[in-house]
């Protein structure tokens, strides 16, 4: 080596060729900042911008105190789910639930359950007209001595004086009759939905509930969903600016999911009170398809439009406060379950609201009105999420939340000019899930769980929705205070439902007088006719 | 042992192989680094083929998940800068090789398995994570840390004998 050498022996070629890695390292840092300050930049920017919060709604108020004395109407497939929501799983859940942890370890549904919030609640009742499922109830109820008495009327469980509330989870045509006599009997009421199956007692259990003061909540349990209080703060802020258009949709393509429920192998007309089922429905010789499966016939049942239109009409209800439309267009068909039924299994409805006003970025009285679709099929489960259209941009909206920007917004002008924003990249999105995963096994499940009516999310555990909106119920009659479903809010979501099947029935646009609360056109009493018949009728 | 008769061509290859894949690692583990919100457990879960079933018990234990993200990261950059720097390359080499290993058992390119995750470009069971394994097996096999690196220092250290 010719060259020279420092006192330590290596030479400058030496030093350079040693230290290669310095300038690698400083290039490869300097080039990391820059990339991570300007994508700060960006991200800054934006949320400062859009100024939206993704807080954890307030808990509702403490179960402390005495604990509330609980009857329970029905025990079937939604009674058992409310019951658990309450913290009281039947046995042959649990031993399912231990198969499926076995089978798959990601399913978490157990351990949720076993997670869940003492609610503070005994089962003094229960009610259910078929003998096994009674005696279910009550072996499921049967919690530190005690035992649930099983009532073979609902009568005479409301009528019962240790009982302070009623969780109602009846087919639909028995809902309203039993909210309103535990209302009259000064009983506090959780009702599954839709809230009524005709016309003529949505008015009657409104002015019940406003004459007796009762706590009373409706069973649209997504309210609890943590990605829609985030979305509402969205919306408020004027993320979307004017909303013209909102797409919902139901998409199923199972059995379960087309109401084809088991028909449980004791029932007969020994073990069950086909007379106390039936009630206000047609007398009929007992069958096990209509008691078991009573979704498909508008007897018993309010078809899409009560049964999944309802869900979301609510969802979107609780963000925008629309209320009830001024117009209904709906049409539909038995097309994929030809089976007997005569509720439709695809199903559409139109609902106009012309006078609906968002905030907006444009000129003052350039936007008005706004139509919200819902379209339902049975017999395809194609993915159709909830999306809400905007003038500065899109949402779209399950568990979690997205928000695209539109590339002609005005909002968003001066973003999507820079690049601070894109048409095909989220300008926003919230997943309270965060670094969780679901383990959910059949596919109607999973359609509620992309609605955010399965579970919901708090602290980043997964929670079950039900177990928060039955919360929420018991807090108001423990602490006072409104639950999120009330009466009002139940009172749209059944007018509207009902328009739906009235216009699908008639084949005419329905609609609704706001100032005398009616629907115009018809009689209340001949619309419960049409409700509850089969086919099309003409007017 | 290193040879140091490498032609300039050769020894450009190689140093140059070396810094490229130091880089990349280096980067990436940076990356997961400045994220608080990075975590393996998504990939873990996702993992398809003949070792799901490990990949997943692993993705569902969230303390076993916080220390595989803390290996993961800490070793990505351990590697990439041993690889830039020049020294220990053959333990740096060897521990890339095997991450890269779990990476390709994780969605192995096969016939008849599905990844959910997206990819840029079409696979058959080779893919770029296998393609980076053997480059680092060449880094290995032909060092050049005692020509461009930190070994230099000691290679001059111990064997520059005093000839006058």
């Amino acid at each position: 080596m010719s060259e020279q050498q420092d006192k330590k022996g290596f030479s400058r070629r030496d030093l350079l060729k040693g230290l290669v890695g310095i300038p690698i390292v400083g290039g490869l840092f300097t080039a990391a900042y820059a990339k991570y300050t300007s994508d700060a930049k960006v991200k800054s920017t934006i949320l400062s911008g859009l100024d939206i919060k993704a807080v954890a709604p307030p808990s509702s108020g403490p179960m402390s105190g005495n604990a509330i004395r609980l009857g329970v109407i029905g025990f079937g497939i939604r009674g058992k789910q409310l019951m658990r929501a309450l913290g009281f799983a039947d046995k042959k859940w649990k031993e399912e639930m231990i198969e499926a942890t076995k089978k798959n370890p990601n399913d978490t549904r157990l351990k949720d359950f076993m997670g869940q919030e003492n609610l503070n609640v005994q089962i003094r009742g229960v009610c259910d007209v078929f003998d096994t499922y009674g005696e279910m109830a009550v072996e499921t109820g049967t919690v530190d001595g005690n035992k649930p008495t099983r009532y073979r009327t609902y009568e005479e469980l409301i009528a019962s004086p240790d009982i302070d509330a009623i969780v109602i989870a009846a087919p639909d045509h028995w809902h309203a009759p039993m909210a309103i006599a535990a209302a009259r009997a000064g009983k506090h009421v959780y009702v599954e939905k839709p809230m009524t199956h005709n016309i003529s007692e949505t008015y009657e259990l409104y002015n019940t509930i406003h004459e007796s003061g009762i706590v009373f909540q409706v069973g649209h349990q997504h309210r609890q969903t943590q990605s829609f209080l985030t979305a509402i703060d969205a919306l408020n802020k004027g993320s979307l600016g004017h909303i013209s258009l909102i797409q919902t949709n139901t998409n199923r393509n199972d059995d379960n999911g087309a109401w084809q429920y088991e028909i449980h192998e004791a029932a007969n007309p020994k073990t069950v009170d086909w007379n106390q089922f039936l009630g206000n429905a047609p007398k009929i010789p007992y069958n096990g398809e209509h008691f078991f499966r009573w979704r498909k016939w508008w007897e018993y049942g309010t078809g899409l439009s009560g049964d999944l239109l309802t869900h979301d009409f609510d969802r979107i209800n609780c963000l925008l406060k629309m209320g009830i439309p001024k117009t209904i267009v709906a049409s539909g068909g038995v097309y994929t379950h030809n089976d007997g039924r005569d509720v439709p299994d695809v199903f559409q409805v139109v609902m106009e609201y012309p006078e609906f006003k968002m905030t907006t970025s444009q000129e003052q009285g350039k936007e008005k009105g706004m139509t919200f679709m819902y379209s339902a099929t049975l017999g395809n489960q194609y993915n159709r999420g909830t999306i809400l259209m905007g003038h500065d941009a899109t949402m779209e909206l399950g568990n979690s939340m997205i928000i695209y920007a539109d590339p002609r917004s005005t909002r968003y002008a001066d973003w999507l000019k820079d690049g601070t924003a894109t048409a095909d990249v989220p300008l926003y999105s919230y997943d309270p899930r965060a670094k969780g995963l679901d383990g959910v096994t059949s596919a109607t499940a999973k359609y509620f769980a992309d609605k955010g009516l399965l579970f919901t999310y708090r602290d980043g555990k997964r929670v079950d929705s039900t177990h928060l909106h039955m919360r929420e119920w018991l807090s108001c009659i423990r602490n006072g205070g409104k639950p999120s479903c009330g009466i009002e809010e139940g009172f749209q979501e059944a007018i509207a439902a009902h328009m739906g099947t009235l216009s699908l029935k008639t084949g005419r646009r329905v609609e609704w007088d706001a100032t005398a609360r009616k629907i115009v056109g018809f009689e209340n009493a001949a619309i419960d006719n049409i409700l509850v018949s089969t086919g099309k009728i003409s007017v | 042992m290193e040879n140091s008769n490498y032609s300039k061509l050769q020894m450009t290859a190689l140093v140059g192989l070396r810094l490229l894949i130091g880089w990349h690692f280096l980067y990436e583990g940076v990356v997961k680094l400045l994220n608080p919100n990075w975590s393996s457990m998504g990939y873990l879960m996702g993992s398809q083929g003949f070792l799901k079933g490990l990949f997943q018990g692993i993705g569902t234990s969230p303390t076993i998940v916080g220390i595989a993200d803390f290996v993961t990261i800490w070793a990505m950059i351990a590697i990439g800068v041993t690889l830039i720097f020049g020294f220990l390359l053959k333990p740096a080499a060897f521990a890339g090789m095997f991450l890269l290993a779990l990476f390709y058992l994780a969605y192995p390119p096969f016939p008849g398995i599905e990844s959910s995750a997206p990819t840029e470009g079409s696979y058959i069971i080779v893919n770029k994570n296998l393609i980076e394994l053997f480059a680092l097996m060449v880094v290995m096999a032909f060092p050049t840390a005692k020509s461009y690196g930190i070994e230099r220092f000691f290679v001059k250290s111990t064997s520059v004998p005093a000839t006058t």
